[in-house]
């Protein structure tokens, strides 16, 4: 007596013998129609770089009208030409696998052709009054640039990993020594730069303001995603990708591994050319300082903090890190750069605690208490302590004067305080569970006392610091950054 | 006698070749400076290269157990130069000092040691030891991010000026003269360093060939894996050789401080590249081809300034790097780097 029950099928399994095709006929049916649908229909054909390259401008111009003409150029110039400076890097470092620290010479490499192709200035007896359309300058800008990239990728036949890093670095250094101090036949002007610099010049267009610069940067910068999105999904961009992986695999399937590398820093090099020259005409001038250590590392903080081998990432990265920059800087105001900070602190806390918001909530309020405690006690104790100024205040001054202790003369206690900060961050990344939330406590109350006495006061070298941080940061909890995606190493 | 130890003394040989050839040309064929000109420059450049060999050693020791390029040794090395400063101004200043004067410099060389070596214990802890496993491309960005870190974090605590140690009221100002008084100078404090340094270096030495840690950082520069399998600790020995070289870096950089008697925040980076150098061609990994390249860095650079200019040495010595890169990339004393697949 064997009676065969049929075998029960659970809904959730995979539905044999339903055809896709009938079981999506309502969904296809509800599509919108007409103008709408075929937007729709459009959009969703689209490939990523286009709706990149379509949601950009859609961001970026509705700011527009309602931003001044200095913060125009501080912001919105500066966030262009860095995320273009990052899509250049990150075909170097992103597809290609490689360091590449000597990437802020060609920057300055595309900036000084530009303007010696199109401007007056002269040095040592030499004078030069080429006045070249921007066309052509731009174009002799990135060949320059291409062809030294393709110079300094031909070193890396024979280097590998942290040998490059330091050639690169050292094609940096000489880029700094060439154009301060060896100027050969006056052409860089030593350590005064290059002053007198053409605005670009299109045959018989002009771009003059600000908003031109930004249409123009805008418009490059779209371009180029959508060059290096089809690049990135060509052959080429596939091989990138594979060499980075594992080269010797890579060479073994038949790719001109080699090639690869020296094409990548070069088609790097001729963006960052491209950067260079408009940055250039922009603030009319290119001089040394403009191309240091520190742009490096803010690119670097660019790419690493978007993701590597992300485009999107490039763009938010650049937006999130130039403007925080910018904020930092020593000439906008105080009070902005105090909300900043404060901002990112609780931010960076509650990303890096991994703890219920309730409970975050409690260690919040306790470090106000404490706060409030702290400054009592001591205030009683010690009238020196808390008798000092708050450095630009704006509307806090009230709450950081009775919360913050703040010395008359910070001066050593600034620094232990900047110590002991470093000291309670160790330990709170060593503490677990409810330890670790009782340490936040006089950690954030430490931090909020270096910041009021120390930090707020030197904003341009705090934010330094803080990039410093979230390299190491960035790498150590999420190397693939915000849009990157998680590789998997096969050992 | 196997090839790679033939190659090192053919390498060793052909150096040797052609430093006395230099000597020779130094000597004979530049009348206006004479001889004692070149052996003034040589006493300054060996001075000079056993504080690039300090600093290289470990660049070299970190380079060969874990394959990474430690950007972050030059700011240690500063940071220890500011340790030992600290200690100084905390004893009384170089003027009176409230001990005496050997113990003091005792003191700061103790100090700035155990400070730089904790640091790179801390470095190592938060930087590195979660990128054990990472792509390689990882842990020299986090590298990149410590160096800037400490770099900045130094200008902020200790200002943009310049501190000046005052070596020569510590020590004062004398020194032996070798073939009368217009001959060949060396201060006491050079004589100091020199002995210092190797002293330094050969108990290290010592440590890594006789002693059990030595014996594990060796097997767990020559395969992690494998050593971990035998009972060692990797993370202990790594740690343990961070602590090492770090410390090292912290006595090179009180060294530099009581030599020139100006330290400032940005002083790690040239030399930081330059110990980086001084490894490279001694052979990365190869304690030492370390002490070896930092003395030959030293010269270079010593004869360079001499002989050219004080703005071009820094471009000889970078010469010699890719150079030496280029050619022979396993430097003087290295083995070549087999590649694993």
């Amino acid at each position: 007596m064997t009676e065969t029950t049929p075998p029960h099928v659970p809904d959730t399994s995979p539905q044999i013998g339903v055809d896709q095709w009938v079981a999506q006929a309502d969904e296809r049916t509800d599509r919108p129609t007409g103008v709408r649908g075929r937007i729709a229909a459009v959009w969703r054909r689209l490939p990523p770089a286009g709706k990149l390259a379509l949601l950009t401008p859609a961001i970026a111009v509705p700011f527009l009208p309602f931003v001044s003409e200095g913060n125009l150029f501080n912001y919105g110039l500066f966030i262009l030409i860095y995320a273009l400076l990052a899509l250049g890097l990150n075909v170097v470092v992103g597809f290609a696998g490689l360091l590449d620290l000597g990437y802020v010479a060609f920057f300055g490499f595309g900036a000084y052709t530009y303007a010696f192709l199109s401007g007056t200035h002269g040095n040592k007896g030499h004078t030069y009054t080429h006045h070249w359309d921007a066309q052509w300058s731009i174009l002799a800008a990135i060949l320059v640039c291409a062809v030294l990239g393709l110079f300094l990728g031909s070193s890396s036949r024979r280097l590998l990993g942290d040998y490059l890093a330091i050639v690169t670095l050292f094609f940096g250094q000489a880029f700094v020594v060439f154009t301060n101090a060896a100027d050969p036949y006056g052409i860089t002007n030593g350590s005064n730069g290059l002053a007198n610099v053409d605005p670009l010049k299109f045959f018989r267009f002009t771009i003059s303001t600000t908003r031109g610069y930004y249409w123009f940067l805008l418009g490059c910068v779209v371009v180029v995603l959508i060059v290096l999105y089809c690049i990135s999904e060509s052959r080429t961009g596939r091989a990138w990708k594979a060499s980075r992986e594992d080269p010797l695999a890579a060479e073994l399937m038949g790719m001109p591994v080699n090639r690869l590398k020296i094409m990548a820093f070069s088609l790097g090099a001729a963006i960052a050319g491209l950067a260079g020259s408009v940055f250039a005409a922009a603030q009319t001038g290119a001089f040394p300082q403009n191309f240091s250590t520190q742009v490096l590392i803010l690119i670097y903080a660019v790419v690493i903090l978007g993701g590597t081998g992300s485009l999107t990432g490039m763009l938010v990265g650049a937006a999130a890190i130039i403007a925080s920059n910018q904020v930092l800087d020593s000439t906008s105001p105080p009070n902005v750069a105090r909300v900043l900070f404060y901002s990112a602190l609780i931010a960076t806390v509650y990303f890096t605690m991994r703890s219920s918001w309730q409970r975050l909530l409690v260690a919040f309020a306790a470090t106000a208490a404490f706060g409030f405690a702290v400054h009592a006690i001591v205030g009683a104790v010690w009238s020196r302590g808390t008798a000092g100024q708050v450095t630009s205040g704006g509307f806090l001054t009230g709450v950081i004067q009775n919360w913050v202790l703040l010395p008359t003369n910070p001066g050593r206690l600034a620094v232990y305080g900047y110590l002991l900060m470093i000291v309670c961050i160790v330990a709170l990344v060593q503490l677990k569970g409810w330890w670790r939330l009782a340490l936040l406590v006089p950690t954030l109350y430490v931090t909020a006392f270096v910041w009021e006495n120390l930090l707020v006061q030197q904003p341009a070298v705090t934010r330094y610091v803080l990039f410093g941080a979230l390299l190491i940061a960035v790498m150590t909890i999420r190397p693939q950054g915000l849009f990157g995606t998680a590789k998997v190493e096969i050992g | 006698m196997n090839s790679a130890r033939g190659q090192r003394l053919g390498n060793l040989g052909g150096l040797g070749l052609v430093l006395v050839a230099w000597m020779f040309y130094a000597v004979y064929f530049s009348p206006t400076t004479g001889w004692t000109f070149f052996f003034q420059l040589t006493v300054n450049g060996i001075i000079l290269g056993s504080v690039y060999a300090l600093i290289a050693l470990g660049y070299s020791m970190v380079y060969g157990i874990l394959k990474l390029l430690n950007f972050a040794h030059g700011d240690v090395y500063m940071i220890g130069a500011f340790i030992g400063f600290g200690v100084l101004t905390l004893l009384g200043g170089p003027l009176n000092p409230a001990i005496p004067v050997a113990l003091l410099v005792f003191c700061m060389f103790v100090v700035a040691m155990l400070g730089s070596g904790f640091l790179g214990l801390a470095i190592e802890r938060f930087a590195y030891r979660p990128l054990r496993d990472a792509p390689r491309i990882a842990p020299l960005i986090s590298a990149l991010g410590v160096a800037f870190f400490l770099e900045n974090s130094a200008l902020l605590l200790f200002g943009s000026q310049f501190r000046s140690y005052d070596g020569f009221d510590l020590i004062s100002y004398n020194g032996i003269h070798i073939g009368g008084d217009n001959g060949v100078f060396i201060q006491y404090l050079g004589v100091l360093v020199i002995v210092g340094a190797f002293l330094l270096m050969l108990a290290l030495l010592a440590l890594v060939r006789w002693t059990r840690l030595g014996k594990a950082m060796r097997a767990v520069s020559f395969d992690r894996e494998a050593a971990a399998m035998m009972g060692i600790d990797p993370d202990r020995v790594i740690a343990a050789t961070f602590f090492i070289g770090s410390a090292l870096a912290g006595a090179a950089g009180v060294m530099f401080g009581l030599l020139f008697s100006q330290i400032y925040h940005l002083m790690g980076f040239l030399a930081g590249l330059k110990g980086f150098t001084a490894a490279v061609v001694g052979g990365i990994g190869s304690i030492p081809g370390a002490m070896l390249g930092g003395l030959l860095v030293g010269l270079v650079e010593s004869w360079a300034k001499g002989y050219l200019n004080g703005n071009v040495s820094d471009l000889v010595v970078f010469g010699i790097l890719i150079g030496v890169m280029l050619v022979r990339p396993s430097g003087l004393l290295g083995t070549p780097a087999l590649q694993k697949v």
